[in-house]
């Protein structure tokens, strides 16, 4: 429509300036008018579309990427680091959604206006019209060129930016020992340092990016020129209008127009380009299969609750195997303790049985069946897993709670929580509506422990590992959480530090440097394993209160 | 947080850059002087053009020469006012986040522990970063634009004063209109960020403990409350985003109004002067027109960058509110405590952390330089919030802590501090190199010293099997254990040798043989200091000097391990209950 405008503009010069025809010139007037009132229509019903369109498109990536993410395996997670995963699904995507939207409003216009007003320009003369063909390959490449030159380098600012929101979000998270440490000024200055190559390398685009808008102006300005030469001479041998010369111009401007606006996009597109890369990398990845073997075996009664079977397993890119060659297993409803040094692979050993890493060689067995062949989601569903790590979400106790089991009664949490020791914590937050804050830090860390506890009991797992999880907890508490636990039919794998707490045990596997040092019950290692013998020694004359 | 507030705020940050941004007026003028004159050129090489054998093509070439100039010129001004432009917009950028990050250093734990880590991370990395955008965008389209726009008019006037008015006339129309429009964005784009923030708050949470999440099977329940997150912030970005993008539209309808009303008034002035001496040409005309098109430009521009500059400014409001934030009370005053002796006495102590429910009321307790003090109590009975006091993370609500006599609040946080080492349960460590940390507080102590240290808590061992040894680079959620990550901050304040120490649950991730080992060092480091001990362990609170013997925010028994088991109190039932 505004393609026809220059063609109403010729024929008010060609016709109505020379035959002095006024009311030919208002009736022509009011059609630019009514040109006017259609473009805006259409366009504000363009720009819904290209509104709904982008927001829809970043919507659905942000949905994508969260699942993805979240399907991803213990080694995705470690391999990737979470800072990077975040700044992906907010920056990233934000800057994809600007992208598409800018894309949509400009792009889809604008060639069209710029081939439109080529053809247009064939339509009044075609020698004249060749030089805007003569342009048009010309201003592709700088658009190309440019793009590709930063691209790149869009995505090393994204680069940069994870290690931004990196610093930013480990200083919070360790802001009492940063002031503990008066180390306040420090972190500013390596902030600042990492702040800093940010903006270098954004300096870096920004000048590559900012020859768009001049390029192509010149470019279009020169082929005015041209054209203005052409046309003169296509008018000195008479086959052209003087008019034609107008509107061939007025097609060239609108050109113009379109451009700036094309290479104002381009940097907001070049972003969005190398952001999409990166988060196409993510979407890319492999998530967790939900098997990794066939099945081979099926549930059997008569199995163990669970068997490690010559297990051996090494992380990736983690050199020597963080655990060699274990074999035990447990006897439905035992309680095994899992008793070692600080990094003697006890977190490692029961890792493997919900699968959060797959042994290297050997096998696994939950009830018989190798874990691998069992899915992700019924093996996790039967092994409930207390980390040592106790964190828990934003919302109420009970949200918390039930992430234990969905359809978990209040009954039933309660009963969790007398097990857990736990219900002081619910009646000091003023019950099971108590709220929580993000990563439950307004609960002290034996309140987190106990409920995270809680939290796995609700699941009623076949088997329940507390990794560690006792360790804020005094003896007292630590005690009785022991008896309820044992009251219970569940299998029970306890891993700790303490001789206390896994002493009455059935059975415990003594872990020494990723190797099994002894098993056997209490008095059997006492009698048997040296490695048990020094540790309750050190224990004997330590106790706790 | 109000716009204008916002607006001084922006203008604080621009200030010092005001020589290159005058720069970047200046080279804004020169490209629309050039890009305006270009026009001017061909209209009138055009009517140079008259017809069939009528070209005057010497006078057009003569043309064509100034033209080109114009286009180097303004090729120039151009790239250079972007390359302006982005050096004042990207060191804003910095400016913005270092101010951002220096104010959570001040800010009270308070405030922090109140705000979700990814909500507050998320305003130095997409807040700021959309304010720039915003301030990159407004620079190099609003000078131009308002530039471009002055200059059309005066040229209009100059060429044809009664098409000049007609111009001006109705462009108010398009202001008004976007006037209207941006102030209701401006309300969307606020809402956009606030919803941006409570998801990027979740994300934070829910990928940043993905682990668990798996654990628990919760990716489904996770994914669906996203989605719903998901699908609200769709909804208000939707609304930001088309309102934002509709200026565009009704100026251009405006502009087209413009066009419509200069091509009837230059075509009635042309015929109804042609042939007197001040003849309104054809070639005047198209200048006019073209001229429209270039007046009409910026309009198009201004309105767009209006809306992108209320998304800038809704951010900006944010940074700006969050650096308004109450700071902890600065202590330029106060006094340096040097070091101290460390006789520390908290007198009539009362603190809570909300109003309503009170923590710590009349605690009082004197202790000796040297002395050795265990606070023991069931769990959650303010024995962490003792040791902050100490530390003054909050400042008490009344009676006073005192250390060697002087109030802390009359010391500097700093002095305060390097006179404490402090080892928590729960441990921290930074993401860069085992050496960094270890050295972190001291960095200018030797490799020796820093070995010996490793090796007095037995981590030198680990550390030597490390890939780099002491270069590798542990992240917060690094290889190593939760033990081992202990062993290194208890050596980090080994090698600070402070009067005083704070050892909460320091080694309940280390397991008791290790413990034994590391018991000779930390025997070692506690000799002749002052040290507050939380501990569970039955051998800490034997050798302790005095027990402090909590529950529910008070002392209830103090004394020595023998007074108190004699005395068959509270005491004494804790410890006997492991029996």
């Amino acid at each position: 429509m505004e393609l026809l405008v220059p063609l109403v503009v010729a024929a008010i010069v060609d016709v109505g300036i020379a035959a002095g025809d006024i009311p030919y010139i208002v009736t022509r007037c009011l059609i630019l008018v009514a040109f006017g009132v259609a473009g805006l229509a259409f366009a504000l019903t363009a720009q819904f579309f290209a509104a709904k369109a982008a927001v829809g498109a970043s919507a659905l990536l942000r949905g994508r990427l969260f699942e993805k993410l979240q399907s991803f395996s213990y080694t995705q997670i470690d391999d990737m680091g979470t800072a990077t995963m975040i700044t992906r699904m907010t920056s990233d995507v934000n800057q994809v959604q600007a992208g598409v939207n800018m894309t949509l409003r400009l792009l889809l216009r604008s060639p069209i206006v710029v081939l439109g007003a080529t053809v247009m320009a064939f339509v009044v003369d075609w020698a004249a019209a060749l030089v805007f063909v003569a342009v048009t390959p010309l201003l592709a490449a700088v658009v190309v060129g440019i793009m590709s030159a930063t691209v790149p380098m869009y995505k090393k600012v994204q680069g940069r930016m994870d290690g931004v929101y990196l610093a930013t979000h480990e200083n919070l998270a360790g802001v009492r020992v940063i002031r503990a440490f008066c180390k306040e000024e420090d972190e500013e200055r390596a902030f600042a340092r990492r702040n800093a190559q940010l903006r270098r390398e954004q300096k870096r685009a920004g000048r590559i990016a900012a020859l768009t808008n001049p390029l192509t102006y010149a470019l279009v300005s020169v082929a005015a020129i041209a054209l203005v030469w052409v046309g003169g001479v296509r008018v000195d041998g008479g086959i052209l209008l003087q008019g034609d010369v107008v509107a061939l111009y007025s097609y060239l401007a609108i050109i113009l127009v379109e451009l700036a606006n094309v290479a104002n996009l381009i940097f907001t597109a070049s972003k969005a380009i190398s952001c999409e890369k990166r988060i196409e990398a993510v979407l890319a990845e492999e998530g967790e299969p939900d098997v990794l073997a066939p099945a081979k075996d099926g549930w059997s009664a008569d199995a163990p609750a669970f068997a490690f079977e010559d297990v051996t397993f090494a992380y990736h890119g983690g050199g020597a195997p963080a655990l060699h060659n274990v074999t035990f297993s447990a006897k439905r409803g035992e309680t095994v303790g899992v008793l070692g040094g600080t990094g003697s692979g006890k977190t490692t050993l029961v890792s493997l049985l919900p699968r959060f890493y797959p042994a290297s060689r050997g096998t696994v067995r939950l009830g018989g069946r190798d874990v691998k062949s069992i899915p992700a989601a019924e093996l996790r569903e039967r092994v409930g897993v207390v980390p040592q790590k106790a964190v828990l979400f934003k919302g109420s106790i009970r949200s918390n709670l039930l992430w234990g089991r969905k359809d978990a009664t209040d009954e039933e949490l309660m009963r969790a929580a007398r097990i857990a020791q736990a219900e002081d914590v619910i009646a000091a937050k003023g019950g099971l509506d108590g709220e929580i804050a993000q990563e439950g830090r307004n609960l002290s860390g034996g309140q987190r422990q106990r409920l995270t506890i809680a939290r796995a009991i609700v699941r009623r797992p076949e088997v329940l590992i507390l990794d560690d999880s006792s360790s804020a907890l005094d003896y007292a508490t630590d005690a009785a959480l022991r008896k309820a636990l044992s009251a219970l039919d569940t299998t029970v794998i306890v891993v700790s530090q303490r001789i206390a707490s896994v002493r009455h045990a059935d059975k415990i596997v003594v872990l020494d440097d990723g190797g099994v040092a002894g098993i056997g019950t209490h008095e059997q290692l006492i009698e048997r394993c040296a490695v048990y013998r020094e540790i309750a020694a050190s224990q004997e004359k330590e106790g706790s209160l | 947080m109000n716009k204008h507030e916002t607006l001084r705020g922006i203008l604080r940050y621009l200030r010092p850059h005001a020589p290159l941004l005058a720069l970047s007026i200046v080279c804004a003028l020169v490209n629309v002087a050039a890009q305006l004159a270009v026009p001017f050129f061909i209209g009138r090489a055009i009517d140079f053009c008259l017809g069939a054998d009528n070209v005057d093509f010497a006078a057009v070439f003569r043309i064509f020469a100034v033209i080109g100039g114009c286009i180097a010129a303004a090729f120039a001004a151009q790239y250079a006012m972007s390359l302006i432009n982005n050096r004042v917009v990207y060191h804003v950028l910095y400016e913005v986040r270092l101010d951002t990050f220096s104010k959570f250093q001040r800010l009270p734990l308070k405030f922090l522990d109140a705000h979700p880590y990814g909500e507050v991370a998320g305003i130095v990395l997409t807040d700021a970063e959309q304010f720039a955008d915003g301030l990159l965008l407004g620079f190099t389209q609003l000078f131009t634009g308002v530039v471009t726009i002055l200059g059309v008019l005066v040229i209009l006037f100059v060429l044809r004063w009664e098409i000049a008015l007609v111009v001006v006339l109705v462009t108010p129309l398009s202001l008004f209109a976007a006037k209207f429009i941006s102030s209701h964005t401006y309300k969307t784009f606020k809402r956009q960020a606030e919803v941006r923030a409570e998801q990027t708050a979740f994300i934070d949470e829910a990928i940043g403990n993905l682990k668990v999440v798996k654990a628990y099977t919760h990716e489904d329940e996770n994914a669906a409350f996203f989605a719903e997150q998901n699908e609200e912030y769709r909804k208000c970005a939707l609304r930001a985003v088309f309102y934002a993008s509709t200026p565009n539209p009704v100026t251009r309808f405006v502009n087209s109004l413009v066009y419509a009303g200069v091509a009837l008034t230059g075509a009635i002035l042309a015929i109804s002067t042609a042939g007197s001496a001040a003849a309104f040409t054809v070639g005047a005309l198209t200048t006019c027109l073209s001229y429209c098109n270039q007046y009409t430009k910026p309009f198009n521009e201004i309105t767009e960058v209006l809306a992108e500059f209320q998304n800038a400014l809704a951010c900006a409001g944010r940074i700006f509110a969050l650096q308004n934030e109450e700071e902890q009370p600065t202590d330029e005053s106060a006094r340096d405590l040097g070091r101290a002796r460390g006789e520390v006495a908290l007198s009539d102590v009362s603190f809570s952390y909300r109003p309503e429910q009170k923590l710590i009321e009349d605690f009082s307790v004197s202790v000796g330089a040297g002395r050795r003090v265990a606070i023991v109590g069931p769990t959650g009975c303010g024995k962490t919030t003792i040791i902050n006091l100490l530390m003054r993370f909050p400042d008490v609500d009344g009676g006073s802590v005192t250390v060697d006599g002087v109030d802390v609040r009359d010391m500097t946080r700093r002095s305060l501090r390097k006179n404490y080492g402090m080892v928590l349960q729960e441990t921290w460590l930074k993401h860069a190199t085992v050496r960094e940390n270890l050295c972190m507080g001291r960095p200018d102590c030797t490799e020796e010293e820093m070995i010996e240290a490793a090796k007095a808590v037995h981590a030198h061992g680990f550390i030597r099997r490390l890939p780099k040894g002491y270069d590798t680079v542990i992240g917060a959620e690094g290889s190593l254990s939760e033990g081992q990550k202990q062993l290194l901050c208890v050596a980090r304040v080994m090698l600070c040798r402070p009067p005083m120490l704070i050892l909460d649950e320091a080694t309940s991730n280390i397991d008791t043989r290790t413990e034994r080992l590391v018991q000779d060092a930390f025997a070692r480091l506690m000799e002749g200091r002052t040290c507050f001990i939380v501990a569970h362990r039955r051998s800490t609170i034997k050798s302790a000097d005095l027990l402090l013997v909590m529950n529910a925010g008070h002392i209830v028994e103090q004394g020595t391990h023998e007074q108190l088991l004699a005395a068959g109190g509270f005491y004494a039932k804790l410890y006997n209950a492991q029996f």
